[in-house]
């Protein structure tokens, strides 16, 4: 069920590579901890695009929707930790932005969402399961915020198919 | 991805035939700017297009950034209930910038409503339900921003000024 037009991005099945990014100025997120809960990391291009047609403002509104499946978003882009403090109390966002900032641009290489020629991340969605193994990808035209429907149907995959088990 | 879901149905506020060629369904904030400026673009477009179009608002209020959205979209959801939907979006569209309870309260009077009654609702909640059931189907067929537009049910990632819309719909109409 993967959408990812990107073929270099991560596949359905991996691992996702652990990493260590600032959260805030002060505090540091490292993947493995959500161990345990599914985990919605969102490449963006960049902090500050136009409020009402922002990914990240989209997500606030939605987290409500992402926590009844017991998920966690985190927002990833290259801008630093300050700036992301900044962004996030504009836009008055309830859930961490990580600075993928020193270096710049790692682990968005690791996942193979690198656009070498803007120096930025692709716009890109990853869905891992509690267990750490990436469930669903998708890489959106960098113009195109891809909205949330393709992580709550990939969210609902996950819960269905704990059910099974 | 990115598909109307659920389609429009007798329960949406529908503006043109239902038979027309061409649905286009916007789901918007009545705080968003970028909404504002959409506001008179759909005016034209219906103009032009008359009953060859019909017309479709949902509620997306972007809670978050605009502290007003919520409350202005369950006044439009009140005035609905007594009528009066499309007279209301259209004043809260051309007052966008005065969203606060008193103003939405002069609002309901200028339209004739019975204000205590949209009052009553407003407190007890009557139309939270229907606000946020527009905003989770939005959720799920892609909405990614305010305004979103459907045109026969797949959204319209290009632009929504004039010329992309009466674009998108031609390509539409075959």
């Amino acid at each position: 069920m993967s959408g990812a037009m990107n073929t270099s991005a991560l596949a359905v099945g991996t691992a996702a590579p652990d990493f260590t990014l600032h959260s805030t100025p002060d505090q540091r997120l490292r993947l493995s901890e959500l161990r345990g809960q599914p985990v919605i990391l969102a490449f963006y291009p960049a902090d500050w695009s136009p409020v009402c047609g922002d990914q990240m403002a989209l997500y606030n509104e939605v987290r409500h929707e992402f926590a009844e499946y017991g998920a966690q978003v985190l927002g990833i882009s290259v801008d630093g930790a300050w700036c992301h403090a900044a962004f996030a109390r504009d836009r008055k966002l309830h859930f961490p932005l990580l600075a993928d900032f020193e270096p710049k641009g790692e682990v968005a290489r690791r996942y193979g969402v690198w656009r070498a020629e803007d120096g930025t991340s692709e716009r890109a969605l990853f869905v891992i399961d509690a267990d750490g193994i990436i469930r669903w990808s998708y890489v959106s035209p960098v113009a195109v915020n891809p909205g949330a429907d393709g992580i709550l149907e990939a969210l609902e995959g996950l819960s269905a198919g704990k059910g099974k088990r | 991805m990115s598909g109307l879901s659920p389609a429009v149905s007798e329960t949406d506020h529908c503006q043109g035939p239902e038979e027309a060629t061409v649905t286009l369904v916007e789901y918007g904030d009545y705080e968003c700017p970028y909404c504002g400026q959409a506001y008179p673009i759909v005016h034209r477009v219906q103009k032009a297009l008359g009953r060859r179009l019909r017309f479709v608002f949902r509620n997306f209020p972007l809670a978050e950034i605009h502290p007003h959205a919520e409350r202005a979209a369950e006044v439009a959801e009140a005035a609905a209930a007594q009528g009066k939907f499309w007279e209301m979006h259209d004043l809260l569209y051309e007052h966008q910038k005065a969203l606060d309870d008193g103003h939405l309260a002069q609002y309901a009077k200028r339209l004739g409503l019975d204000v205590d009654r949209l009052k009553r609702e407003l407190e007890a909640g009557t139309h939270t339900p229907r606000v946020r059931s527009d905003f989770h189907s939005g959720v799920r067929s892609g909405v990614n921003g305010t305004p979103t537009f459907f045109v026969n049910g797949q959204r319209l990632d290009g632009s929504w000024d004039f010329d992309g819309l009466m674009g998108a719909i031609e390509r539409a109409s075959g």
